[in-house]
């Protein structure tokens, strides 16, 4: 028996795992299927990371060192190359090691911590053969950042996210040549300062409303043939050109890895494919919390850490048998508005909302409506869908609702 | 005469929209910027911009470490320092923070990581 059970030693885990022991929370264990604390950070070798939550630009290892520390300083247990297997409704955990074979813990609480993954090729459907040079960007990430190897010489990059972009960089400065950035949106999925230092800074075309049709090569990639698409994103065949490349680079989105969690028996949000949670992130199973990627798609650790500590804290709140006082509201959105985190509320405390829009949209409120009630207004110049928003409501607002509407409208 | 320079901050997350006007190469106002650091970045940028250059070395072990520039470097600069980084090859172990290259292009070359 454990009291706190965190699955995942990444960024989201060890924040939370900090905090549940900042709450007096002293039985945890965190369990890492890697050989190492840090999670994705680790192949982040890029800065950028930490400015909210240190005030200074970090790397990612430096980031994730910063909590690792933290870990070790506190002595909270962790197990590495560990992988959970199952998490039963009732709380069992089935984990598996080369050094303990197979093993199970009952938790009192359970904190779901195990970030997202890419999405792959097969998701697609780009013709041509399986020729050797194509790689989700994360891989490649990993491959030069992690093994010292380069994956190729001369490479196009499908998809704008921030992943995409990094890795823009880093293949130039270890002396390939990337020849364009393909992003199938009109507007870039990655943040504007990485469009600068990543592409504009070395003189790398991002080609928007543009995608790969084809992949050439039988062995290896020799080529790929891209086109222009029009409003509804169909490729035009006058459009098409044909770019000689050895490497194709997939940086297409991320998907939370929620495996375990369907295990478990929690709600998943159709949107998000993380769980339905309430202030507390707490999951649709009582004591059994989710944060971090796992539960959405950050831009910013500093706000998985941020998220991550909500959740361990409440996770020691759970555990110590705190309850504050009860309400039941629901989060609605217009669909200009996607998603919101948590999509419930079940307890009258001042909380953040955090969400993400469906387009670009330019001079707008976001509103939020208890019946036709507007309880918030935030006026933002510009929202895109790369870039997540939040706003803070106070409980007085809404504790006597049980809907609350996000809406984004006209100024 | 004044000319005017549109820019993307690259200072934070945020990335605001500038507009920085220039006399005879001098800049003489920032516009667009959220905070006084859009203002320096401007500033710079439109004079003599730096770059912050985060890479790897191989040690001596085979293991790959990440490192950085203490302080930016001159963006023209760029691939000239990471031949030269490239050429390091440390010895373990190594702490966060601790210096792999004396000076390239005026910055430290300082690990990110530990390695034992």
């Amino acid at each position: 028996m454990k009291d706190l059970v965190i699955i995942g030693g990444g960024p989201a885990g060890m924040s939370a795992a900090v905090a549940a022991y900042e709450s007096g929370i002293r039985d945890i264990l965190i369990l890492e299927r890697d050989n190492a604390l840090g999670g994705i950070l680790q192949q982040c070798i890029h800065n950028g990371f930490g400015l909210h939550k240190f005030g200074e630009e970090l790397t990612g290892p430096e980031y994730a060192w910063r909590y690792e520390k933290k870990v070790r300083e506190l002595g909270i247990p962790f197990e590495l190359n560990t992988m959970v297997l199952d998490i039963s409704e009732d709380k069992v955990i089935t984990a598996t090691s080369a050094e303990k074979g197979v093993f199970q813990i009952q938790a009192r609480a359970v904190i779901l911590a195990m970030g997202c993954r890419e999405r792959a090729k097969g998701a697609l459907n780009i013709a041509g053969a399986r020729p050797a040079g194509i790689y989700s960007a994360g891989t490649a990430q990993k491959l030069v950042n992690m093994k010292g190897y380069m994956p190729g010489k001369k490479v196009v990059i499908l998809g704008s996210g921030d992943i995409g972009l990094i890795m823009a960089r880093r293949m130039t400065l270890e002396g390939a040549k990337v020849e364009a950035v393909c992003e199938l949106m009109p507007y870039s999925g990655g943040l504007a300062r990485n469009i600068e230092q990543c592409l504009n800074d070395f003189d790398i075309p991002l080609k928007l409303s543009h995608t790969v049709v084809k992949i050439h090569g039988k062995k290896r990639v020799e080529g790929v043939t891209i086109a222009k698409v029009d409003e509804n994103r169909r490729p035009i065949p006058e459009t098409m050109e044909f770019i000689e490349c050895d490497t194709l680079l997939l940086s297409v989105g991320l998907i939370p890895e929620n495996e375990l969690s369907k295990c478990a028996g929690v709600d998943l949000d159709r949107i998000t494919s993380g769980a339905v949670v309430d202030q507390d992130r707490q999951t649709s199973c009582e004591g059994v919390f989710a944060c971090g990627n796992v539960l959405h798609v950050h831009d910013l650790v500093d706000f998985v850490s941020e998220e991550a500590e909500i959740a361990g804290k409440s996770a020691a709140a759970y555990i110590n048998g705190v309850k504050g006082e009860k309400i039941s509201v629901s989060l609605r959105t217009d669909g200009k508005i996607r998603y919101t985190v948590p999509q419930t509320i079940t307890e009258c405390k001042d909380i953040s909302v955090y969400f993400r829009v469906a387009d670009v949209y330019r001079n707008v409120k976001i509103n939020v409506y208890s019946g036709d009630e507007l309880i918030f207004s935030k006026k933002r110049p510009k929202v895109a869908p790369g870039e997540m928003e939040s706003i803070k409501l106070a409980c007085d607002k809404f504790k006597d609702a049980s809907e609350l509407m996000f809406k984004l409208e006209e100024v | 005469m004044n000319t005017k320079r549109e820019l993307t901050c690259i200072v934070c997350p945020i990335g605001c929209s500038l507009v920085a006007e220039l006399c005879d190469g001098k800049v003489v106002s920032v516009t667009g910027n959220t905070c006084p650091r859009g203002k320096v970045y401007a500033e710079t940028e439109c004079v003599a911009p730096m770059r912050t250059i985060t890479t790897t070395v191989k040690c001596k072990n085979g293991e790959m470490l990440p490192v950085k520039t203490a302080t930016p470097i001159p963006k023209e600069k760029m691939a000239e320092a990471m031949e030269i980084i490239n050429k390091a090859n440390p010895d373990l172990p190594i702490s966060v923070g601790d210096v792999i290259i004396e000076s390239v292009f005026g910055s430290k070359i300082v690990a990110a990581k530990n390695l034992d």
